[in-house]
């Protein structure tokens, strides 16, 4: 149980910067999760927290104890490979008890505890079995116990849904949940399914290009994203970017998109130039009265929603509306924006302008 | 009938099954020849049409493991059955033991040299192999290559220098200079075969092993070790039989002490008349380590030639 900070964490690679300056603080208990698309140095950083890779500067504390330097042995931490990385020349009852060994505890101790956690678990009968025959599963559950056996500090997972089939990966979030809430355990969680982070994450750090873009909760993240990149990389269908050329003074309350007059939150910055608005697609409503217009040019169907994907002015936009409102593929549509979840976003930077409704979230980054 | 694109049909497996079973005869054939010669008398080992059914003896391993002089029909004053078998076998052909022939100990050296060279080779090759694959070595690919182009030439190419070389260093038929020089010849394709191997095993094992409280060298002997045992075990063999059959080296470093038993097989034909049941005698000892050493091995070794033909 620890609480970890991580400041102006940096890795190269010969001339690639891998992690640029990562500054974030996990709190004792929490379920941290890593999120970003493959190659944004969130597999990195959790490397070099567990001691695996080696940082070219910045530090790590665990507990308060800096280990930035320290080996991986001696940071009292546990690896969930995405991999598993079962030894596959050993039973899984020796995997687990395995961790245990390495510390000199007695083999009699050392098989009690082991049969302890694969009673959390749900695999007390196959602790004699080698972990060759084992499902994906039940691998990822030896995996899981051969971290919790030794009640570590905290536990790093590096992508540990990601080899296993879609309808198991669900199944398996949820027990990995509920195993953490028993637990409590600080767990640093690395993936790049947002849905996965949104399901899971108690705090969500989005990276990009070794640059974290925003760190927040789920919801947080969700609503008031800091950068255009989580807008987009966050929700599906993705946040809807219309781009025009305007300008935002300091506590206005609208923008004119086209010809259109559409209102805002009230901003707090100003700004002149290439804008993007950006709006979620649950939050894209059709009304007559709208001057604001465009085609449908596709229908999907899911249920108790649908998608529309729109042809406007400003480009192609998805809306999601309930199944129950009647859309024809070809029909023009008038479109109106919830004015309380906008965002605007520098299109040079990508930076989202700060307004009244985002201030709490993204006002002192 | 089910029908498959991949499964063979019964045609074709009996075609398969009739190639395998030529193929083994034409392999087995010169090994047969051999053993069967070893058991023959001087006669028969010569006879045209070769013999198939004869009488077997074991006068040719007499031959190899005795040095044999003839008697003047007058020395014999004992009565013959109080003899042992091994001199009533020498006494039909009018001869007597008067000692040892060298061939134990030929037989011994080459023990000595080819199990050791082979032991170096791999402790050697397993522990290099495993930086090259692990640590972010200088040079490495040059390093690699440089390695594997000690082996683009025979070894015996470089047969004069070393001969010089062994000379002034005093190496010349000790067995530690043979056992140098095999591990020398050996290392490039250890190290080569076992990085192959290495790089197989995911790095993962090593770093859940580090974070469970392991060292480097434990993690190291405790988890990678026991994976790459099998391809571990197949490079020993290859470097074994190298070691094992290595005969131009042999002639021209070693005469005495250190003589391994290839160099030495053929000086038994001279010894009285061409004696071939005793060279195949020697022949078929000389198999016998590595026949054992590779069924030992044998269920690695199936699995080390294929290992990493197929990609996980």
């Amino acid at each position: 149980m620890a609480q970890i900070k991580v400041k102006n964490l940096r890795k190269e690679f010969g001339s690639f910067t891998a992690v640029e300056s990562s500054t974030f603080t996990i709190e004792d208990g929490e379920f941290f999760m890593l999120l970003g698309p493959s190659g944004c140095g969130k597999t990195t950083t959790l490397r070099m927290m567990a001691g695996l890779e080696l940082p070219t500067s910045g530090e790590i504390h665990i507990d308060g104890e800096d280990v930035s330097n320290k080996r991986a042995s001696e940071r009292d931490i546990a690896f969930v490979f995405q991999m598993f990385a079962l030894y596959p020349h050993m039973s899984v009852g020796k995997n687990m008890s395995y961790p245990l060994l390495s510390q000199g505890m007695p083999r009699a101790q050392a098989r009690e505890k082991v049969l302890e956690v694969a009673r959390i678990l749900g695999i007390e009968h196959s602790l004699k079995k080698p972990v060759r025959g084992l499902s994906g599963g039940d691998r990822q559950r030896v995996a899981l116990g051969r971290a919790i056996v030794r009640e570590p500090k905290a536990f790093f997972m590096d992508e540990p849904l990601g080899a296993l089939d879609a309808e198991f990966r669900e199944h398996m979030a949820t027990e990995l949940r509920a195993l953490h809430d028993r637990i409590g355990a600080t767990t640093v969680y690395v993936t790049h399914d947002q849905m996965e982070a949104m399901q899971m994450g108690d705090k969500i750090v989005v990276m990009n290009h070794g640059v974290i873009e925003q760190f927040g909760d789920p919801q947080q993240i969700y609503d008031w994203p800091a950068t255009k990149f989580v807008g987009e990389f966050i929700g599906s269908p993705a946040m809807n970017f219309l781009d025009f050329h305007g300008s935002v003074a300091r506590g206005s309350t609208s923008v004119l998109l086209g010809d259109c007059e559409m209102s805002i939150p009230e901003s707090l910055d100003e700004y002149s130039g290439a804008v993007t608005l950006g709006v979620r697609p649950e939050h894209i409503h059709f009304s007559d009265h709208s001057s604001y217009r465009g085609e449908a040019i596709a229908v999907e169907y899911l249920g108790t929603t649908q998608i529309i994907t729109i042809q406007t002015p400003h480009g192609i936009i998805k809306a999601r509306v309930s199944s129950e409102v009647a859309v024809n593929s070809g029909e023009t549509l008038g479109l109106t924006f919830d004015a309380r979840t906008l965002s605007l976003f520098e299109r040079t930077s990508g930076r989202a302008l700060l307004s009244e409704t985002n201030k709490a979230v993204i006002g002192n980054g | 009938m089910s029908f498959s694109v991949t499964e063979p049909s019964k045609r074709q497996k009996w075609f398969a099954g009739i190639v395998v079973v030529c193929y083994t005869l034409i392999t087995l054939m010169p090994l047969v020849w051999i053993i069967t010669t070893g058991f023959k008398s001087s006669p028969d080992s010569i006879a045209y049409p070769p013999k198939v059914v004869f009488t077997p003896t074991v006068e040719g391993y007499v031959n190899l493991f005795t040095t044999q002089t003839r008697m003047s029909p007058g020395v014999i004053t004992e009565p013959r059955d109080h003899l042992p078998w091994y001199e009533q076998i020498v006494r039909k052909k009018g001869n007597t033991i008067v000692g040892p022939s060298r061939f134990s100990e030929r037989f011994f050296n080459s023990v000595i040299i080819g199990f050791g060279s082979t032991f170096f080779a791999i402790v050697l090759g397993t522990t290099a192999a495993y930086a090259f694959s692990r640590f972010r070595v200088p040079l490495k690919d040059d390093l690699l290559f440089f390695i594997l182009s000690t082996r683009m030439m025979p070894p015996i190419a470089v047969a004069i220098p070393i001969f010089l070389m062994f000379r002034n260093l005093g190496l010349n038929d000790t067995h530690a200079g043979m056992i140098l020089l095999y591990t020398t010849v050996n290392l490039s394709l250890a190290v080569w075969l076992i990085n192959g191997f290495i790089d197989e095993i995911p790095i993962e094992y090593e770093e859940a092993a580090l974070i469970d409280g392991y060292t480097r060298f434990q993690a190291f002997y405790k988890v990678v070790l026991p994976q790459a045992a099998t391809g571990i075990a197949s490079t020993a063999i290859f470097c074994l039989i190298f070691a094992w059959n290595e005969y131009a080296f042999a002639v021209l470093l070693t005469s005495g002490t250190a003589q391994t038993a290839p160099p030495f097989i053929p000086t038994i034909i001279g010894v009285a008349g061409q004696d071939w049941p005793a060279v195949a005698a020697g022949a078929t000892l000389f198999l016998l380590p590595v026949m054992v050493f590779t069924i030992i091995l044998r269920r690695h070794l199936l699995r080390g030639i294929t290992f990493g033909a197929v990609r996980k």
